[in-house]
């Protein structure tokens, strides 16, 4: 019969239709939306009916490997200043593809030698193609992938060492595992060190 | 041909080429490289015979490298047997003046027509006896060829990254400061935009005159009509200038280069390394098969191993992101066809989960950056796993039956679709087109079975294939794919293994010896390739990608003469063509 291909196709269009309303019926009572549960179960496998995300109402949990422009990470001393992980070795600016990263090396005013601080650290995050090589290959977990995707602006972005760095808490939490991974393999070193000191 | 003789490759027979061919060739000797060296003038000659008595019947990729120290260049072929196995190698050498002159393989091989075109765009090789040679993905008032390598970019700082700007005394210089506006610009000699006429159209209408055939010879009134470049179903800024008779197409050439930006050149300023993330930019559509490719090609020239367990990753991931991008293919075509947005959004539901899964992976849903040489970035973090099961197990097979029964019986899309954009076998095979293009025209070529890369000979699934070469077919075979990839990806999470996954350190700058690879995989859209040559130092010395949305376009204008011009996009659409690969 002609026409039985397009009126079955109609019949996926009409389940799919009815769908939106019975998941909601299925969600009665439980927040289907704006709900962290009702996002996860609309991003999941089941997911059935109305499928969207309303941004910027709701919003997507990003994974713990989601990378946006890098920060750098700093721990607070007990006097409250910053002391920036980074040791301006210069492998991320090396690594960076689009070469988004300048970094001015410190050097010590009475003997000029290098110290293992930057004076300046920029990212041009206009130009920041957010690949993640940077932070991978940072041999001092000094730069770290943020989560923070809203960054529109009605300029150029250009982020200066003030601006990247952000607290090891924050580190922390964003990406737990990664973070302990870390932890751990420091500590083992620092084990080894001091048993090699003895 | 049967599944049973594609899971065999047909060995490629020792052949002693320079005894059937005395006096015209000599092997390639230089260190890490291989293939032969033909003598230029007997270019035609030899690939007549190749093509004919030997059986190489599908030219894959032509490309040039500029060897600016050794004064000459160098035009390379790879040629395969559609029936299987090994590729070869041929190369022609050329002093490097002015003109570089080739004889053009375009009566032999018709594929050659765009990337001939483009290597006259971009390194200056002046193909003989090319019908259309214009720049293709330049504009016409360009001055030099890029890819030379004594052609410098506006913004020129060095040969190679890293810049010695960047750091130790990295002071932050913005692009914008340094170029005031105008200054970048060079023309040609005798080249001035602002007097006299310029008319770069004019080599267009005239090639689309030219390649008109009118039997009867009477004046008739023939129109030209552009789409693009921003016609809503070019797929992104492409443009197809077509002439009419009536309503049907006489001829029709893809105009491109819009979204230009030399991906090979950047490739070669950059090290290699730094180029895992730039591939994800070519196929956005697809990233982790450009990941693929390019990783593949490396580690040739590295000549490392891949541990098993990154293998299995590696075999997923592809194989979702086929999925991914056949989601996208299809919904686009129906889109294009005018059923709006339902059945897109359908399959972009389930390219959403896909996504999912590699930016919990990867970290990014379609930029990857996920291979790296030797092995992946980082492991499945924990959960996803679970995911792809579900996905592959429950979700998907169940969604594709549904879209099965949603669009293959409908008939309009029938009626528009059968018989429609006809590509002949022997055409898919002279006009080099790949992929599902050529899997939909009857021959079972697929790089999985052909010449199996990775550990893609462990699995069973069947390659698809259909016989008709219309637009139907080529949806059909896209449907046919998505269900053979959810059954790799079935056995590749059965299989997969513990273990590391990648060999040795990771290290940023790693050192690859000098010499030549190839690297290719079948892509969702076909065959992609990356030719890479390494001199030892950091960045490659030529990084050349063998786009499938670029080469599938030589058989464009063929499919559509004699259509009606409102298939023009549904031809298109059939083509799946993503304008990050085609104008790179
Ligand atoms: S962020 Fe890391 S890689 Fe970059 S300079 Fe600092 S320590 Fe070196
Ligand atoms: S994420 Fe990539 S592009 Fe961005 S700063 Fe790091 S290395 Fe450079």
């Amino acid at each position: 019969m002609y026409g039985k291909g397009i009126l079955k196709g109609l019949g996926v269009s009409a389940r799919h239709f009815i769908e939106t309303y019975l998941d909601d019926i299925r969600w009665l009572g439980r927040k289907r939306y704006g709900s962290p549960e009702g996002i996860a179960h609309r991003a999941s496998k089941k997911g059935r009916g109305i499928f969207t995300v309303q941004y910027p109402e709701e919003k997507v949990p990003v994974p713990e490997e989601f990378r946006f422009v890098p920060f750098l990470v700093y721990e607070s001393n007990s006097n409250g200043d910053k002391s920036y992980r980074c040791t301006s070795c210069g492998i991320c600016a090396k690594v960076c593809p689009p070469q988004c990263i300048w970094i001015v090396r410190n050097s010590d005013p009475a003997t000029g030698r290098p110290i293992p601080d930057p004076a300046e650290f920029y990212i041009d995050a206009d130009i920041c193609m957010n690949c993640g090589l940077c932070a991978e290959y940072c041999p001092f977990d000094a730069i770290k992938m943020d989560h923070n995707y809203e960054l529109a602006s009605y300029g150029r972005v250009i982020f200066d060492k003030e601006k990247l760095g952000k607290p090891v808490a924050y580190y922390e939490s964003i990406r737990p595992a990664n973070a302990a991974k870390e932890n751990a393999a420091r500590a083992a070193k620092e084990a080894a060190r001091a048993a090699r000191a003895d | 041909m049967t599944e049973a003789d594609m899971k065999t490759p047909i060995p490629n027979e020792a052949l002693d080429l320079p005894a059937l061919f005395p006096g015209i060739l000599s092997a390639d000797t230089r260190p890490g490289y291989s293939g032969w060296i033909v003598e230029k003038d007997n270019l035609l000659e030899f690939a007549t015979a190749l093509r004919d008595e030997l059986g190489y019947d599908y030219l894959s990729s032509v490309t040039g490298v500029d060897y600016l120290p050794e004064g000459k260049m160098e035009i390379v072929y790879h040629v395969y047997k559609t029936t299987g196995g090994p590729g070869l190698v041929f190369k022609v050498q050329a002093p490097r003046q002015d003109p570089v002159e080739v004889p053009s393989l375009i009566s032999i091989y018709p594929g050659a027509e765009l990337q001939e075109r483009e290597a006259w765009d971009l390194l200056g090789i002046k193909f003989t006896g090319h019908p259309d040679l214009r720049r293709i993905l330049m504009w016409e008032g360009f001055a030099g060829h890029p890819l030379r390598k004594d052609w410098k970019e506006a913004y020129f700082e060095e040969e190679g990254k890293p810049l010695k700007s960047r750091w130790p005394e990295g002071k932050i210089v913005q692009a914008e400061d340094k170029n005031p506006f105008g200054d970048n610009i060079a023309y040609p000699d005798g080249f001035d935009p602002d007097k006299g006429k310029y008319e770069p159209e004019k080599a267009l209408y005239a090639a689309l005159r030219e390649s008109q055939q009118d039997e009867t010879g009477l004046p008739s009134d023939r129109i030209i009509v552009n789409m693009g470049p921003q016609h809503p179903s070019t797929h992104g800024v492409f443009r197809v200038a077509v002439m009419l008779d009536g309503e049907t197409i006489v001829s029709l050439k893809p105009v491109m280069g819009y979204l230009h930006r030399n991906h090979e050149k950047i490739g070669e300023r950059n090290t290699f390394l730094m180029n895992m993330p730039y591939t994800d930019r070519l196929d956005y559509l697809s990233s982790m098969s450009n990941n693929f490719g390019y990783a593949l090609a490396v580690e040739k020239l590295m000549q490392i191993a891949v541990p098993e367990r990154a293998e299995y990753i590696r075999v997923m991931m592809a194989e979702l992101t086929r999925i991914a991008n056949h989601c996208m293919a299809i919904g686009a075509l129906f889109n294009d066809l005018g059923f709006f947005f339902t059945p897109l959004l359908y399959l972009l539901e389930e390219r959403e989960l896909i996504l999912d899964i590699f930016e919990a992976v990867a970290g990014s849903r379609m930029m990857c950056n996920y291979f790296r040489f030797g092995g992946v970035a980082r492991d499945l973090p924990e959960g996803v796993l679970e995911k792809i099961k579900g996905l592959c197990f429950e979700r998907l097979p169940r969604r594709i039956d549904e879209i099965d029964r949603f669009l293959t019986e409908n008939e309009i899309f029938r009626a528009r679709g059968i018989g429609q954009g006809v590509l002949t076998a022997e055409d898919a095979i002279r006009y080099s087109a790949a992929g599902p293009l050529l899997r939909a025209s009857g021959i079972p070529y697929d790089v999985r079975r052909a010449e199996p890369y990775s550990i893609y000979e462990r699995f069973e699934f069947d390659v698809a294939v259909r016989y008709h070469g219309d637009i139907y077919d080529r949806y059909l075979v896209r449907l046919d794919e998505m269900r053979q990839s959810i059954r790799i990806v079935q056995q590749a999470v059965k299989g997969l293994p513990e273990g590391p996954i990648q060999t040795g350190k990771p290290q940023y700058q790693v050192r690859v010896p000098p010499g030549e690879a190839y690297g290719r995989v079948e892509g969702p859209k076909g065959e992609l390739g990356f030719y890479v040559i390494s001199t030892g130092k950091p960045n490659p010395w030529r990084y050349h990608v063998r786009a499938p949305s670029f080469i599938n376009l030589t058989a464009f204008g063929p499919m559509c003469v004699g259509q009606k011009v409102a298939d023009v996009v549904a031809v298109l659409g059939s083509i799946d063509i993503v304008l990050g690969e085609t104008d790179r």
